[in-house]
């Protein structure tokens, strides 16, 4: 209890705007878009929290961080204890200061932003801060780790669920091993989050913490390729996490998909992040950088589409969407950024038929104009055809970000693996066990898209059952 | 990070790399592919398996120099080390026994029916072989499919060695002697696997082809190895490399393969006019086709 204002004082100030880069400007870079608190902003933020009874904010949180504690630890201008009070309960806080919903979770139900014009202490922002401080300033601890249990994990995937896994374990005195399929890991931290919205060097700072710690990384194996679960098992593995998120991109099935110019938003953002196709030629994977460039779907991973595609020299970029703005799942500041950027939303829009050129390059997309009928399973409502509402767009380059269905690499090869009728790996959600022994999972392998945040929250909760588990029904 | 054990000039812009993986070595089955990367820059390229040496735990790949990775590739000594090799991916080559079974290998096509030979032989198919490229001085493997198959030919577009004119000048011989072949697998050139194909299907012989289209991932993840069969889309890295020939949208792949033609050359361009430039004379020599 530091904060010597009254509450009503606390009321009065306003929540701090992060500074960001220019959108005239961002949007011919991929250097990150905001810049961060400054100090000073950092303390006047945290001084907002009301320090209230209730403290709905852990409740708020997928990982039940302990909010006010860290904030409190800011007010006291110990930072890294803050980001270290973060760290009790999340492996990942520079990552999750970044991109998770706080505006859905720990900010959506502060008590500070129930007021009348009231608006909520900027929680991601602090958790930002503290976490970039933390590691700017080379104050990173490792933390501390309990005598050698004996037992061995494999963790599959190095995206945030397995990432959390494999921090939870590590220090439970556990040996772990981390499988990743790509060549480098970090999962879609790397390959799908674009570098203006997530640098690349802070998911590598947190793998080389957990690379500290003890945790393995095996990249360039593919489990159920390489090597099958069972085969894990087999080398000594006590315990499995598959934490293989979500694999195969959807496309809609319509007349000329399969065009020159018409990507996945998986394979859209893998070639820019992951291959850097961004830096061209200096780096060798080349991409196709369209000047009218249409991004299907109305989530971040649209958002981040459609934003790189501006990065890479469109003169035009759309959001092609089928409902309205309100039905989007992507992030307001997402959506806000994109704007700001310049992009052009087309709403209750969907393309029918895509046209290429002679060299099967596509070249426009035939569209029809939607209006909402009655809300649909989702409780959404449903976007309905306008009959006779053809138009036709011109476009070089599509970008198919509609979601994903399930990787079937790993289901293919465990036996006795259950599945629901998506192809999603069924967990216990008390504890992510699936229906193998010693096999739990978690992320979006088993929610379908989902959030870093959940993906890290399932992680937590299959850590604290893998550790139960192998110490009570693991003998060594 | 996988050695490289020898890296040898087999042709004029053929070369022949052995690289130690055991592990994938002693996974891989014919049929299946790898993809490797040459160094942290290097983009993520599929390469057909030519060969495996699973007591030593070899994995041998042949491949052809056809822009900047694979002229990098040639850089590699014997020794050194590449980046990636990850694998085996892809669903491994049906093998059963259909009694007979013919393999077509064109170019360096010739190169992943070999595994694929041992397979079908071992199987116990009688085995017909037809390997064939433009010129003597690029065919590879004539001893190594010699001692695998009950029947071996080998022609030259050019008429510089064995029969002279295309591999399926030879298959269409063959069943036109009502010679009964149970499988037809034709591995190669775009343009001489749709030839095979569209010959096959006059004589209703099934055959099937491994499909190279251009891949990130290899796992299903990114989607850009497309491929169309009777206008059904399915992604060339989970769902093949094989498929039913008789189906496969052989424009669309080719076009595909072409996404990239004008950043390719670019790449390659800039890399072998570069001052610093290390490659071997006979690799500088390469020409784009006009």
């Amino acid at each position: 209890m530091v904060n010597k204002l009254e509450k009503k004082e606390r009321m009065k100030i306003l929540r701090q705007k992060m500074p960001e880069q220019p959108p005239e400007e961002r949007k011919k870079n991929f250097k990150e878009v905001p810049f961060g608190l400054t100090e000073e902003q950092a303390l006047i933020e945290a001084s907002r929290c009301l320090e209230c009874k209730k403290e709905p904010c852990i409740a708020g949180c997928p990982v039940e961080v302990d909010i006010p504690a860290f904030i409190d630890l800011i007010l006291q201008k110990d930072y890294a204890a803050a980001a270290r009070k973060i760290k009790e309960t999340n492996s990942l806080p520079a990552i999750c200061g970044r991109v998770c919903p706080q505006e859905e979770q720990c900010e959506m139900v502060c008590i500070t932003g129930k007021s009348k014009k009231g608006t909520p202490v900027a929680i991601g922002y602090l958790e930002r801060f503290v976490a970039d401080y933390e590691r700017e300033n080379n104050l990173v601890q490792l933390p501390e780790i309990a005598p050698s249990s004996g037992r061995k994990v494999a963790v599959v995937g190095s995206g945030p669920a397995g990432l959390t896994v494999a921090g939870d374990l590590i220090k439970l005195g556990h040996q772990v091993t981390i499988f990743e399929a790509l060549h480098r890991p970090g999962g879609v931290l790397v390959y799908g989050i674009p570098e203006f919205r997530l640098p690349k060097s802070i998911v590598q700072a947190e793998c080389d913490v957990l690379a500290d710690m003890g945790v393995k990384f095996n990249n360039s194996m593919v489990i159920g390729k390489t090597d099958t679960v069972d085969e894990l098992f087999e080398m000594g593995y006590d315990a499995i996490f598959v934490g293989t998120g979500a694999g195969l991109p959807n496309f809609m099935g319509i007349p000329g998909e399969n065009l020159i110019g018409i990507y996945s938003s998986n394979e859209y953002l893998t070639r820019s992040n992951l291959m850097r196709a961004f830096d061209f030629p200096i780096y060798d994977t080349p991409i196709i950088r369209g000047k009218n460039v249409a991004v299907l779907g109305g989530g971040n991973t649209a958002m981040d589409s459609v934003r790189t595609a501006l990065r890479l020299g469109a003169d035009n970029a759309y959001i092609v969407y089928r409902r309205s703005e309100k039905e989007m799942p992507a992030r307001i500041e997402e959506i806000h950024h994109a704007k700001q950027e310049g992009v052009q939303f087309h709403l209750l829009t969907t393309p029918i038929k895509y046209f290429g050129d002679d060299d099967s390059k596509v070249k426009a997309m035939e569209c029809l104009r939607m209006e909402l009928g009655e809300p649909d399973a989702s409780g959404r409502r449903r976007p309905v055809p306008i009959e006779g509402s053809n138009f036709i767009m011109e476009v070089d380059l599509v970008v198919v970000a509609i979601g994903n269905s399930s990787n079937p690499l790993i289901q293919q090869t465990t036996p006795g693996l259950e599945v629901n009728k998506w192809g999603n790996i069924v967990a216990n959600e008390e504890t992510m066990q699936t229906s193998r022994k010693g096999v739990y999972a978690g992320g979006d392998i088993v929610t379908g898209g989902a959030t870093v945040i959940l993906a890290a929250g399932a992680g937590k909760i299959a850590a604290r059952a893998m550790h139960k588990y192998l110490m009570e029904e693991v003998k060594k | 990070m996988p050695k490289v054990l020898d890296n040898l000039q087999i042709g004029p812009m053929n070369w022949k790399m052995r690289l130690e993986t055991p592990k994938l070595v002693s996974k891989a089955k014919a049929g299946q592919f790898v993809i490797i990367r040459v160094n942290e820059r290097g983009e993520r390229v599929p390469m057909s398996i030519a060969g495996l040496d699973r007591e030593n735990g070899v994995l041998t790949i042949i491949y052809q120099v056809v822009g900047k990775t694979s002229a990098l590739m040639t850089a590699t000594p014997a020794g050194g080390e590449i980046a990636d090799c990850v694998g085996p991916l892809g669903v491994p080559t049906h093998v059963e026994n259909w009694g007979t079974a013919c393999l077509v290998g064109g170019g360096i096509g010739i190169a992943p029916i070999y595994p694929i030979a041992q397979a079908y032989k071992e199987a116990g198919n009688k085995l017909i072989t037809i390997i064939g490229a433009r010129s003597k001085n690029i065919l590879f493997y004539e001893e190594e499919h010699k001692a695998v198959a009950d029947e071996l030919y080998v022609c030259t577009d050019d008429g510089s060695y064995g029969h002279h004119g295309f591999v399926s000048d030879v298959l269409k011989k063959i069943l036109d002697d009502g010679v009964d072949i149970g499988m037809i697998m034709a591995i190669g050139p775009v343009p001489m696997m749709r030839v095979v194909v569209n010959l096959t299907r006059e004589y209703k012989t099934p055959t099937w082809v491994s499909l190279n289209p251009l891949m990130v991932d290899g796992t299903g993840m990114c989607g850009g190895c497309r491929v169309s069969l009777d206008g059904e889309t399915k992604f060339a890295c989970v769902d093949g490399p094989d498929f039913d020939g008789h189906k496969v949208d052989f424009d669309l792949l080719t076009k595909r393969l072409a996404a990239y033609g004008k950043q390719e050359r670019q790449a390659m361009e800039r890399f072998l006019t570069d001052p610093g430039c290390k490659l071997a004379e006979s690799v500088k020599a390469f020409k784009y086709p006009d």
